[in-house]
């Protein structure tokens, strides 16, 4: 089986307005966990329901595992399930009663059904909650329902949209704990807010601003395509730094950042111990490479503005 | 995986009748009392004359009430918990929901069918075959209305929209027309009005089933040729044209 998950020329416009998704071509292996990046409006919401049939592209392709997701959506059904940006879990079911519903809708019988929810719940460490009403359960269980929902069906594709959003740090820890396990059988294509959550959890990430895919690959593809893969925190105000390449970022805080090359930071940090200076050297994370790239398109957008004018 | 089909369809009773009504009990008398009320009102006003055609007419809005409740259900699945999404990406087809859907709607509706069923069987006079008739207006009625709550229900995009719709279609399908009381009650020039509403066409046939109002054969067939018309281009056009998968 071709186990690809392929886009071709995608493109998607609403209307006669700006192209959502502007020729995306991606060529990943349905394995693992992919998480999508970008800024509010960047398209993460578009491709994602594009891929788990819920919108029709304006044009290109579109396959998974070798199912075309435009023109077979009915077979590649069987296998997926999506948890929507801010879905809700139904405020009058129980937990029970929402996964019981779930697993009806993809054609299991009640038998099956009831079978199958507590050994979900319990996966999730929710099982207590299974006959309270989802109104009076907190945000973190709420959404640790719809997780097990989904996961209810043994789907093994998986399409989540911003699955944190809104969570408190611990119940968000919690779920990444849930998603590192799942991801050992199953393809979960994530998109998310939080660029620490996609380095933790993905195994490629793509990154994707104002409708075009700015770059694609594993976190240690992505460090390749940024010219400066070293950062170095100077951890005391007011300290005078002036790399010979690279570029210093000062923090609002006053403390200063410098983006630079290996050899680079390798002579900064001698200094930096000469000098009895505190410091911390790290490669730069998803943080500092995502920075660089959208940057670097909003800078263009802004150069040809300021050219327009 | 083989799918059940019937197990689709018991997933949206569940969702939006079974559970809702098992969770919140109260539920059950709101369905219940909208009908009633307006029954209990025109009976009282009326003297007792017209028990029957208001039974008739609450048995017509109760079938029209449960499609516009389809519209307002499944916007508020699909719009404030995306579960419809979820639904979209899963074996379970349009057809096989919106059926689901309108089942849980009859489902929901049980409490007052049936006391209205008691009601009719006490008070309404009619042949078999009037029963029959009424049966067929209710559901066609119910077919028009479920058919119309689906496709504005996939245009609608928030609860205010939704609201607005609902509103609407209360006014001009069950308070405006004549469904309570027989449309010869109304002033002539105003009658015509009465008729864009096509609950209009359901009450005259069904107050002519029971012996309240004389119709003359053309009128007949024009009120059956209207609301079959009706209920099959609306079925077809929502099945056609709503956005299940959208582009």
């Amino acid at each position: 089986m071709n186990s690809e998950l392929v886009c071709r020329n995608l493109v998607k416009r609403y209307g006669k307005g700006a192209a959502a998704l502007d020729n995306v071509n991606i060529s990943i292996p349905s394995k693992g966990i992919f998480a999508l990046i970008g800024r509010n409006g960047a398209g993460k919401t578009t491709l994602i329901r594009i891929l788990a049939t819920g919108l029709l592209p304006t044009s290109g392709e579109v396959t998974i595992n070798g199912i075309d997701v435009i023109k077979d959506a009915k077979r590649l059904r069987e296998q997926i399930a999506i948890l929507p940006q801010e879905s809700r879990a139904i405020q009058w079911l129980t937990p029970r009663q929402t996964i019981i519903s779930y697993l009806l809708y993809r054609g299991f019988t009640l038998k099956e059904a009831n079978s199958r929810v507590s050994g979900t719940l319990a996966a999730l460490g929710i099982k207590k909650y299974e006959n309270k009403l989802n109104r009076l359960l907190s945000g973190g269980v709420k959404r640790k329902v719809l997780i097990s929902t989904i996961l209810s069906g043994g789907s093994k594709i998986l399409f989540v949209d911003e699955p944190t959003t809104g969570l408190d740090p611990i119940s968000r820890a919690e779920l990444w704990k849930v998603l590192k396990k799942l991801k050992r059988d199953r393809f979960i294509f994530l998109t998310t807010h939080y660029l620490e959550e996609a380095e933790v959890l993905a195994d490629r990430i793509g990154i994707l601003d104002e409708g075009k895919l700015v770059a694609i690959g594993t976190l240690n593809e992505l460090r390749d395509i940024v010219k400066y893969t070293y950062s170095v925190m100077v951890l005391q105000k007011g300290v005078s730094v002036k790399p010979r390449h690279g570029y210093v970022i000062v923090g609002d805080d006053g403390f200063r950042q410098i983006i630079t090359s290996e050899q680079e930071a390798d002579r900064l940090a001698k200094r930096f111990i000469q000098d009895r200076t505190k410091f911390s050297i790290n490669p730069i994370s998803l943080e500092d490479i995502f920075y660089y790239l959208v940057k670097k398109n909003i800078e263009s957008d802004e150069a040809q503005e300021e050219d327009e004018w | 995986m083989k799918t059940n089909k019937l197990s689709q369809l018991y997933a949206s009773i569940l969702i939006n009748a079974v559970y809702s009504m098992e969770n919140y009990p109260v539920t059950l008398v709101n369905t219940l009392m909208a009908p009633l009320s307006i029954l209990i009102i025109i009976v009282l006003i009326s003297h007792g004359a017209l028990l029957n055609v208001s039974i008739a007419g609450a048995l017509i809005m109760t079938m029209v009430t449960s499609g516009i409740g389809l519209q307002a259900d499944l916007s508020h699945l699909k719009n404030d918990f995306k579960i419809q999404e979820m639904i979209v990406s899963s074996p379970t087809s349009a057809f096989m929901y919106m059926l689901g859907m309108s089942m849980s709607e009859i489902i929901f509706s049980l409490p007052a069918i049936i006391i209205l069923t008691i009601l009719a069987v006490l008070f309404i006079k009619t042949t078999i075959i009037g029963g029959i008739i009424i049966f067929i207006v209710m559901a066609l009625m119910f077919t028009f209305s479920i058919a119309l709550g689906f496709f504005l229900s996939t245009y609608s995009t928030d609860i205010v929209q939704n609201y607005a719709f609902i509103g609407i279609l209360s006014i001009f399908l069950t308070t405006i027309p004549p469904v309570y009381y027989p449309i010869t009650y109304i002033p002539l020039p105003w009658r015509y009005i009465a008729y864009l509403s096509p609950t209009t066409y359901a009450a005259e046939i069904i107050q002519s089933a029971i012996g309240s109002i004389q119709l003359s054969p053309v009128t007949l067939a024009i009120d059956w040729i209207v609301i079959t018309a009706l209920a099959i281009i609306l079925l077809a056009v929502s099945i056609k044209k709503s956005q299940w998968r959208e582009k």
